[in-house]
């Protein structure tokens, strides 16, 4: 495979994980979903890179790192287009999109000032309201909100 | 979590609801039957509601309970700054129910999660009411006879009245007709507009509370419209006396036509409609006891028709 110098800055990655395709905008919430910020492990981060799909896109490579699924899915909720590739020695051993939860638990703040949540020391927990994939209802106060504009703790 | 607990309306199935409305029908008619001897149940208003705390403690006074709790959060050590889990936590050593009022939406929800002890929730700001809405049930059922196929008016403030988005939900059982009157303020919300849409039910929406909408009504559900809902103060005075509703105004409407409100009223329904026989809000609010009564026995998990 040719390397093209001027584009790929970045060593490919011998073993970890690669998270492509994630929008630019959503990407360093989905840094702080992760919770890689503190990771010892070789860490690269892009972002407003071409893409043909989103226009811009951003890329998160971790060596050495295999996140569980549920962590992974985590991020489908800013980051539905979001494609997870496990790399061992240099090989892409498996390729998934990522899957949003039925129950988000502990991500997302409530809006509404007056919920419980936000007025108590508990965690969140937010659902997906049947029949509106793009819409997350508190668990306990019912305020709703898009999955786009879903406030991350 | 206890699974009698009682949160909200929208988590009781079709059966669940003709029982509890078939148990205060029996408490209607038995309304002292001391079914709770040696019981021990505990009002928790961390929001004042004198309405609500009375109607509870007369219905475990009625069935022979013994009532402690609190009328008013800044009696207790929540004002001291302890957590809701807490308070819970200490208040569950020591009775077999909980019956909460609160100010924070989601509170009752959260309790059941940190207790075995039933729950039963009397309000949780603007979210659930949920014996709000048993009341309401048993009025239409008692007053109508039945409750499918009725044609339900709602009146006034459709966008922050919680009792008629309870109410509406709980009707998804029994094929009702809506209307729904008010201004574009204060119209009913989106969500609630889609879950019928959703669920087949039948609804218009009108801005006129005219007198086709009345006499085609078998249910007219009169809400407050607050001044303090408004943005704009001339909107409030454009509309105020558009949704009150006057006896003359019932002169060609339904024999079995009846009037409800979750009370108090302020001066949506004249007080000239009080004396018409079709005015059924009084009676309504005593309602609420046979309810209760019926709800505080099925937490505590008791049928007191086999005892
Ligand atoms: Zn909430």
């Amino acid at each position: 495979m040719a390397t093209d110098k001027r584009e790929l800055a970045v060593a490919a990655l011998q073993c970890g994980t690669v998270i492509d395709h994630i929008p630019s905008e959503a990407l360093f919430k989905c840094v702080k979903i992760l919770g890689i910020e503190t990771m010892p492990h070789k860490l690269t981060i892009g972002n407003n890179l071409e893409s043909k799909r989103l226009g811009t896109k951003g890329i998160i490579k971790v060596a050495d790192t295999f996140f569980p699924e549920a962590t992974l899915n985590r991020i489908a909720l800013i980051a539905p287009s979001a494609v997870v590739n496990i790399i061992r020695d240099y090989e892409v051993v498996e390729k998934r999109r990522v899957e949003l939860p039925k129950v988000i638990k502990g991500i997302v703040k409530c809006d509404n000032p007056k919920c419980i949540t936000n007025n108590e020391p508990m965690a969140t927990v937010f659902e997906v309201v049947d029949g509106a994939e793009n819409l997350i209802r508190c668990h306990y106060c019912n305020h709703t909100v898009a999955n786009g504009k879903a406030n991350i703790l | 979590m206890n699974p009698n607990s009682l949160v909200s309306i929208d988590g009781l199935t079709k059966e669940q609801i003709l029982d509890l409305l078939q148990t205060a029908r029996y408490f209607e008619e038995h309304p002292n039957h001391k079914i709770l001897d040696g019981k021990v149940v505990a009002t928790l208003f961390f929001e004042p509601s004198t309405r609500t705390r009375l109607s509870f403690e007369t219905a475990v006074n009625r069935l022979g309970g013994r009532v402690i709790g609190f009328s008013d959060a800044s009696t207790t050590s929540s004002s001291k700054g302890e957590t809701l889990k807490d308070t819970i936590k200490m208040v569950s050593n020591y009775v077999d129910l909980i019956i909460m009022r609160h100010y924070l939406e989601g509170a009752a929800r959260y309790a059941t999660e940190v207790t075995d002890v039933p729950v039963v929730n009397a309000g949780d700001g603007a979210n659930q009411h949920p014996s709000q809405t048993m009341l309401d049930l048993y009025s239409i059922l008692k007053t109508q006879g039945t409750l499918e196929n009725l044609t339900i008016t709602m009146v006034g403030d459709l966008k922050y009245g919680r009792t008629v988005h309870s109410l509406l939900m709980a009707m998804k059982y029994f094929n009702p007709t809506f209307r729904f009157v008010a201004c574009d303020e204060l119209k009913m919300p989106r969500e609630y507009v889609e879950f019928c849409r959703k669920q087949g039910i039948a609804f218009e929406e009108h801005t006129d509370f005219s007198r086709d909408v009345i006499d085609s009504s078998d249910i007219i559900y009169m809400t407050r419209v607050q001044r303090e809902r408004f943005s704009d103060i001339m909107e409030y005075e454009k509309v105020k006396d558009l949704y009150t509703l006057r006896n003359s105004m019932l002169d060609t409407s339904k024999e079995n036509l009846r009037i409800l409100h979750p009370l108090p009223r302020v001066n949506e329904i004249n007080q000239d409609v009080d004396d018409n026989p079709k005015a059924y809000y009084f009676d309504q609010a005593r309602n609420g006891l046979y309810a209760r009564q019926a709800i505080i026995c099925r937490a505590l998990g008791i049928s007191p028709e086999k005892i």
